[in-house]
């Protein structure tokens, strides 16, 4: 059985975590720079605030009511990083899919008391770290996916919800489940699924795999083998959603030199970047992870993750790749043998839909200008010529980057003198 | 006043931050301060303080301490202290709880019958819990408290 673990609007639940005032009051968090929505709480929601709403568009009367922060990154990866900790107190098979998510494994566990461990994991993220979480415990990813979102939407699991490959509740949900819903199925593959008659997630279960692979992919084929309970699907050939982008893959062999570390993620980021500009988005912060295998028993184990926030959105991969290497000199240490790092893409932006910000000069117009035709040409010659015919070499050194961060809270977790303050009297 | 006649000191090592929490030796041997044998200095003694204060790093957090209703508890205005989600909040401990909404220090105790957080400043009055608006935060397991003054 897998565990899909995710945090309730979780930047919202950071901020919450350290201001009491702050609950059960519209919160959201807003991009750096340009001042878009990128978190809402619950009441902010019901507000009718939109995901991506620029600032400056809000009803006057929402932003007097709520209450609108500055991303603050900082605190945002470091409590990521703690739930990840208390994750692995549950089982040594974590894996994070986003800064909000992570797969928890319980392979080898007796199958019958998993569901009181993930009411003991989930009660304990909730202790140690204040994030409310809910949990989804599947036999594949695709059904834990699925789980997670029931053990969100209906208060009778209480934050957990199992689903089994074979029960009447799975059969179910699924029957009324869109297959556009599931994870890992494009808009379009959902269209041309609907056009054969294929609309919920049941019927896909019920198609013969063959015929599914021979119309569609490799990949929608797997998804009917996870639908069927068989797992399927490894967390690195998952299509990451679109709000953000994975790129990770474990070492051949273990590393332990910073240089081998700094090429993988040098070249995760540079592949990133190509997904990214593929798929017309702009990121706004780049999260970087390393990790030692948990199963290796004796090795000094060592995890970590860091998120560093970009000064505008973009998808200028040498942007990405300077900052993927700043996170990576934070986290690397000595000593560890390294089985796997990865660089993620977060609070992705429509290209489109970008929102100018106010510092903003026919000067950066005419750099970005220049940097979208040089990235167009670096994913032409790739695409044209094969993967890494342009590479990048060293990123650029000294980026004074400064962040518009003005409603920005204390980073109370990683700076001393923002820690948070306490009165006695 | 001579060195030589100060009490003798057990000498544990340096602190040392160690990344990823290894488990570091525990070494001493006493020696005369002011005078160290210089075969010290080739023993493998850190000690890792942040090790020792933290116990469960997920949970453990810090933050610093307003005002000076709390001194008879060791907790100086200014003062950093080092919480502990992951423990019980039982009567006697030192706690941090949003008490309407606002993060306070105070020490839980039980007084007859009731609930109350309790001041180490008697000009404080103990404030009963029942029907307050409350949410326990963590328990304060350590005082940081500069001697000269300073902040970290």
């Amino acid at each position: 059985m897998i565990a899909l673990v995710d945090g309730n609007n979780f930047y919202v639940s950071c901020e919450r975590a350290f201001d009491p005032r702050l609950a059960g009051r519209p919160v959201g968090v807003l991009s750096n720079n340009d001042g878009c929505v990128v978190a809402r709480s619950q009441e902010l929601k019901a507000l009718g605030v939109a995901m991506g709403a620029p600032l400056h568009l809000l009803p006057p009367a929402v932003r007097r009511q709520a209450v609108l922060l500055s991303s603050n990154y900082a605190l945002y990866g470091d409590m990521s990083r703690r739930v990840n900790q208390v994750l692995a107190e549950f089982s040594p098979d974590v894996e994070l899919y986003s800064i909000d998510e992570s797969f928890v494994g319980f392979e080898g566990f007796p199958s019958a008391g998993l569901e009181a461990r993930c009411h003991r994991l989930r009660d304990t993220v909730r202790r140690w770290t204040g994030i409310p979480v809910g949990v989804g415990l599947a036999p594949t990813r695709v059904l834990a996916k699925v789980a997670n979102h029931l053990a969100k939407r209906e208060p009778a699991f209480e934050g957990v919800c199992r689903l089994e490959a074979d029960g009447a509740v799975t059969r179910r949900v699924l029957e009324t489940w869109p297959v556009t819903e599931l994870w890992g199925v494009a808009r379009r593959s959902g269209e041309r699924l609907a056009l054969m008659g294929i609309e919920t997630a049941w019927q896909l279960r019920e198609a013969d795999p063959r015929w599914v692979r021979s119309r569609f992919s490799v990949v929608m084929e797997r998804l009917v083998w996870e639908l069927r309970g068989r797992p399927s699907i490894a967390l690195d050939d998952m299509g990451a959603p679109r709000q953000r982008i994975l790129v990770s893959r474990s070492f051949g062999r273990l590393a332990s030199d910073v240089v081998d570390l700094r090429e993988a993620v040098r070249q995760h980021a540079a592949r990133a970047g190509e997904k990214l500009r593929r798929q017309g988005s702009l990121a706004r912060a780049v999260q970087v992870f390393v990790r030692t295998n948990p199963f290796l028993a004796g090795e000094p184990q060592y995890r970590n993750a860091v998120v560093v926030p970009l000064a505008a959105p973009t998808d200028d991969s040498r942007v990405l790749l300077a900052a993927a290497r700043r996170g990576l000199e934070a986290l690397f240490l000595e000593g560890y043998r390294y089985q796997k790092c990865g660089v993620m893409l977060l609070d992705l932006v429509e290209a489109g839909r970008r929102q100018l910000s106010l510092l903003e000069t026919p000067r950066d117009e005419a750099v970005r200008g220049r940097s979208q035709r040089l990235m167009a040409t670096l994913d032409r010659l790739n695409r044209e010529m094969g993967r890494d015919t342009v590479r990048f070499g060293l990123p650029r050194e000294g980026n004074a980057w400064t962040l518009r961060c003005e409603r920005r809270t204390p980073r109370y977790t990683t700076r001393w003198d923002e820690l948070m303050r306490v009165k006695t009297g | 006043m001579s060195l030589s006649h100060r009490t003798p000191v057990r000498v544990l090592g340096r602190a040392a931050r160690e990344g990823g929490g290894r488990v570091q030796p525990l070494m001493g041997c006493r020696v005369r301060a002011g005078f160290p044998s210089p075969a010290d200095d080739h023993l493998e003694a850190e000690v890792d303080l942040h090790a020792y204060v933290v116990k469960r790093p997920a949970a453990t957090y810090f933050v610093r301490a307003e005002g000076d209703s709390m001194v008879g508890d060791g907790i100086h205005d200014g003062d950093l202290l080092v919480v502990d989600r992951s423990l019980e909040p039982l009567p006697g401990r030192v706690i941090v709880i949003a008490l309407e909404g606002e993060p306070t220090v105070k020490r839980l105790e039980r007084r007859g019958g009731h609930v109350c957080l309790v001041a180490s400043n008697p000009r404080f009055a103990p404030i009963p819990l029942a029907g307050r608006e409350c949410e326990v935060w963590g328990v304060v397991t350590h005082v940081v408290h500069d001697l000269l003054g300073r902040s970290p």
